[in-house]
């Protein structure tokens, strides 16, 4: 098998202006919908508190909600999360409530809606591990819903996650600069990252549009994401780079077509293998890693597309040389791991 | 060209056996055990005690696999539930005596049920995260700004104490948040108080002041010092906080400190969060205070009269007002003991009392003073107090005492637990919880699971139909990283969580890059019509610095995951940075060394099995080649 037979390099750098506009409508597009609409913050960023409750039928949601928003704990979304049986139900930071009881009291008030009594039941399992757990018990024994999961986060932890996920963003982007910068040239450096921002702000766009919950693990994804799509980015500067040395007589753009060419194969391979891993996550994974592979779809997409026609394109209007790459003393070091083939 | 030198290849058998040899435990699954640990601070779990279990278990007929002292706990594994929960019974009638005052906590538990020789080279299964595992996690805030008042406070009463023997009168010690401020009538005192303070109390600055007429004397504490009480309030805490756990009787429990002034609090198996939450979260502090007895207290009690100066009003545990002086006798910092008991004479419930040298001597002068008047002990809860009880001061006191009377049984192990468990030295709040049920556990660990078997073998099928032979080394390299990932995870003993199954996951997705990258350029490098045996060189050659950079910069957004990021992020930083090295080694040093054992000893190599090499006519090369 051989997906690809390019006989000549494509010349992608003489539409290079085209991609260039409509990367720059997407990414207003993203901004647009970052400034108007908002992300839709998890509450591990915003702070409050998530119940996850299972019901042994498929629960009404319209009950759930009336019994949990009689508690008066503010604006409370209530919504189905992976089956008709699991229930979600989100509280937010008031003031005025004692946050660390919320997620008891919901309960309790689910359960009492249910005609049944919050106990705490300490059992083992058939494994034979001690476990306590409150429950709810109504007549007969029977457990009309369980809690599958609380979190609560305080406001104070919420505002310094946010913080630390813009910080590890800066840390991420400074030390890729400087790495391209050493290693290639910082008109790389540059490019590499003012490409691989675009992919952020446009997953960023996404999930603001689309209002998808961002949690933490969305923003892990978008950082794994960032580094991810640099590493497309440098495959093709190494190219450059090694095209530059091989042939002396191609112009800058002929340069850059022809290393996007000839990677051509390697990256629809090995993002169509990262992405097979990503569809896996997303169909069996669960809701957790839900959006968590969503943010990788998008962020694998955009940073085919980003590597090859932005990247390559902002090298191109930053002007890069074959003298800012071939250095003429090094042209045969023979200790260079990155010299050219010598063939 | 294409052959590795003998050491090499040991290297790569070296690093399988290991891979195999700690990936191993984690397919062993979990067996039911009994875990015995101290029920009070004051007993020490240790191999003795073991010795002990396992001639209890011999007399019960039970036949434990193993018998083993491990950090602070004994654990002893069995075949079967229904020996466990006997062995449980066994256990505790021997060690505990006495129900009502259990000297040892014995509990339920699980633990791996790998062969004894692996747990001994520490061989020991994956940590598993509390999102895979159900339990609760919260994170506590130390009220650090307490702390430091709390030492400005009892420093300002050593200063008092300390002038007064030095016969330096003044005008008053006040405080305000963690400065003290001493006025005096006269330059003379405002020296002599200088000096004895600067060298007495090190831990302040002291800077006087003087304004017509106005001598001060202010202190501010030292930052260091400030740090130091930080750090010591935050220890104590964990201390206290590992006390009341122990209590729970829960397996594993983990607690740490996070960042500066915080602490994290992981109880696997646990998922009644009220229950846990009204042991932990008793976030109190204990301060052992004398009642006012006079007569405008007893019009302030009841409420015909102000509260006198000097003194707070507080309720008692029945509803009961009581008018307390501010000044603390004691805090719990001095509390060494307290355990639950009986009067040898009038038979009463007793709570027993032990203070350390320095609470000996304030408690003897104290007492001494006070014959026949009540003390009471104030329980701070998030700055409410409360007091939980107020006796009658019966004689002079030593590092020994007991309070009886007006107690049941039960409220006497109340009270003494509350006060042994120590007191926290700053109150702390919950800042974040998290419970996870057992099921959702299982649940995810199910998830995760299959989310990476069925990615793993949809990237295996594809590499192998696309690049055939040298497909099937990629797909042996893969596996080899993802077994070296798991023996790297199981050796470091990392929590795994279901970010981290994500990690593992996506590592392998973006491990195989490095594969395609050096079977495009064999490929390429054969397109050019570069023997087999070159090709590969080549390939591996120029595909090598591709690889290195790509996985730099992956590695630098880890790292900045691994910084700056907490909780789950943090899980799947670790397993990401730590998979992207050992992508690295099975990549490129175990595919070749696995291309090199095939193909590097034919010398005359005339094809390779990398799938159809498609050659346009005329070539390739661009129009401006050399």
């Amino acid at each position: 098998m051989e997906f690809f037979r390019i006989k000549r390099d494509i010349p992608f750098m003489r539409h290079v202006l085209v991609f260039n506009v409509i990367s720059m409508i997407t990414f207003l597009a993203a901004v647009f919908f970052l400034v108007t609409r908002g992300l839709h913050l998890s509450i591990e960023f915003t702070g409050g508190t998530v119940l996850e409750v299972e019901y042994a039928q498929a629960a009404d949601l319209e009950k759930v909600r009336t019994s949990v928003e009689a508690l008066g704990l503010g604006e409370v979304q209530v919504q189905n999360f992976g089956t008709s049986r699991d229930v979600l139900i989100r509280v937010p930071v008031r003031e005025d409530v004692k946050q660390s009881e919320v997620a008891a009291r919901v309960f309790d008030a689910l359960c009492k809606a249910d005609s049944g009594q919050v106990e705490s039941r300490q059992y083992t399992t058939p494994q034979g591990e001690q476990v306590a757990r409150s429950a709810c018990a109504a007549a007969g024994g029977a457990e009309p819903i369980k809690l599958s999961r609380t979190e609560f986060v305080g406001p104070s932890v919420g505002s310094e996650l946010a913080r630390d996920g813009a910080l590890a963003l800066l840390f991420t982007v400074i030390g890729i600069v400087i790495y391209l910068a050493v290693r290639f040239e910082w008109k790389f450096g540059v490019a590499g990252v003012i490409a691989n921002l675009h992919d952020v702000v446009i997953i960023l766009g996404f999930f603001a549009f689309f209002q998808w919950e961002f949690s933490l693990a969305v923003l892990a994804a978008v950082l794994a994401v960032l580094g991810y799509s640099v590493n497309e980015s440098v495959v093709i500067f190494d190219r450059i780079r090694e095209t530059f040395r091989k042939y002396r007589k191609l112009t800058t753009p002929q340069v850059i077509d022809h290393a996007i060419t000839s990677t051509m194969s390697r990256t629809v391979i090995t993002h169509g293998s990262t992405q097979m891993m990503v569809i896996s996550m997303m169909l069996f994974g669960g809701p957790t890693l839900h959006y968590f592979a969503v943010a990788l779809t998008i962020g694998i997409l955009f940073g085919i597309y980003s590597s090859i026609f932005v990247a390559s394109g902002i090298t191109l209007w930053l002007k890069v040389k074959r003298e800012d790459l071939v250095k003429p003393a090094k042209d045969h070091d023979p200790n260079d791991p990155n010299a050219g083939a010598v063939v | 060209m294409n052959r590795y030198p003998w050491w090499k290849y040991a290297i790569l058998a070296i690093a399988l056996v290991v891979g195999l040899l700690y990936t191993a435990p984690n397919f062993y699954g979990e067996a039911p055990a009994v875990q015995v640990s101290s029920g009070k601070a004051t007993i020490k779990v240790d191999a003795a005690l073991a010795q002990r279990v396992g001639e209890v278990l011999q007399q019960a007929g039970l036949a434990p696999d193993f018998v083993q002292f491990e950090g602070n706990s004994i654990k002893a594994r069995f075949a079967d539930t229904d020996a466990q929960i006997k062995a449980k019974d066994a256990i505790s009638r021997a060690l505990n005596p006495d129900p009502t005052d259990p000297g040892y906590i014995v509990a339920l538990n699980l633990v791996s049920r790998s062969p004894a020789w692996m747990a001994s080279i520490h061989a020991l299964p994956m940590y598993l995260g509390l999102d895979l595992r159900g339990g609760v996690h919260f994170l506590m805030q130390v009220d650090m700004k307490s702390a430091l008042t709390k030492k400005a406070e009892a420093i300002s009463g050593d200063m008092r104490t300390l002038m007064r023997d030095k016969n330096i009168r003044h005008l008053g010690v006040t405080r305000d948040g963690n400065t003290v401020e001493v006025r005096f009538r006269d330059a003379e005192s405002l020296a002599a108080a200088r000096n004895l303070l600067a060298d007495s109390v090190t831990e302040m600055e002291w800077t006087p002041s003087q304004d017509a007429g106005d001598f001060r004397l202010r202190g501010v504490l030292k930052p260091e010092a400030a740090f130091k009480v930080q750090e010591q309030a935050l220890q104590q805490n964990i201390t206290t906080l590992h006390n009341r756990v122990n209590e729970l009787g829960t397996s594993e429990p983990v607690i740490q400190q996070q960042g500066v002034d915080r602490v994290v609090v992981q109880l696997p198996g646990v998922q009644d969060t009220a229950r846990a939450k009204d042991i932990i979260g008793r976030t109190a502090t204990l301060e052992l205070r004398m009642v006012n007895e006079s007569a405008e207290a007893q019009a302030a009690v009841t409420g015909a009269g102000p509260v006198p100066f000097g003194s707070e009003r507080f309720l008692e545990r029945n509803g009961q007002p009581i008018i307390v002086y501010r000044q603390v006798v004691l805090t719990g910092d001095n509390l060494t003991d307290a355990q639950p008991g009986f009067d040898g004479q009038t038979q009463e419930p007793t709570v027993n009392l032990t203070v350390d040298a320095r609470g000996a001597r304030i408690i003897r002068d104290v007492t001494r003073e006070n014959v026949g008047k009540r003390m009471a002990i104030l329980l701070f809860e998030k700055g409410k107090g409360e007091v939980v009880t107020a006796p009658v001061i019966r004689s002079e006191l030593g590092a020994r005492f007991q309070i009886s009377g007006r107690m049941t049984t039960a409220e006497a192990t109340d009270t003494a637990l509350l006060l042994r468990a120590g007191s926290l030295a700053a109150p702390m709040e919950i800042i974040e919880e998290r419970t996870i049920g057992p099921s959702l556990g299982a649940d995810n660990i199910e998830k995760g699971f299959k989310s990476v078997m069925y990615g793993a073998i949809a990237i295996a099928v594809f590499m192998c139909s696309y690049y055939l032979l040298f497909g099937v080394f990629s797909t042996l390299a893969l596996s080899f990283n993802l077994l070296l990932l798991v023996a790297l995870l199981s050796m470091l003993q990392a929590t795994l969580t279901l970010p981290g199954i994500a990690a593992i996951a996506l590592t392998l997705g973006m491990a195989i890059d490095a594969n395609v990258l050096i079977n495009e350029r064999v490929r390429e490098e054969l397109r050019r019509g570069v023997a087999p045996q070159q090709a590969i060189h080549l390939g591996y050659e120029h595909a090598w610095g591709t690889i290195l950079d790509s996985n730099v910069t992956s590695l630098i957004a880890g790292i900045a995951l691994l910084m700056f990021g907490s909780g789950p992020v943090r899980g799947f930083a670790v397993v990401h940075c730590l998979g992207i090295l050992t992508s690295m080694f099975s990549a490129v040093m175990f595919s070749r060394g696995l291309v090199n054992f095939w193909y590097g000893r034919q010398k005359r190599l005339k094809s390779v099995s990398i799938g159809q090499v498609w050659r346009p006519e005329g070539g390739v090369a661009p129009a401006g080649e050399r």
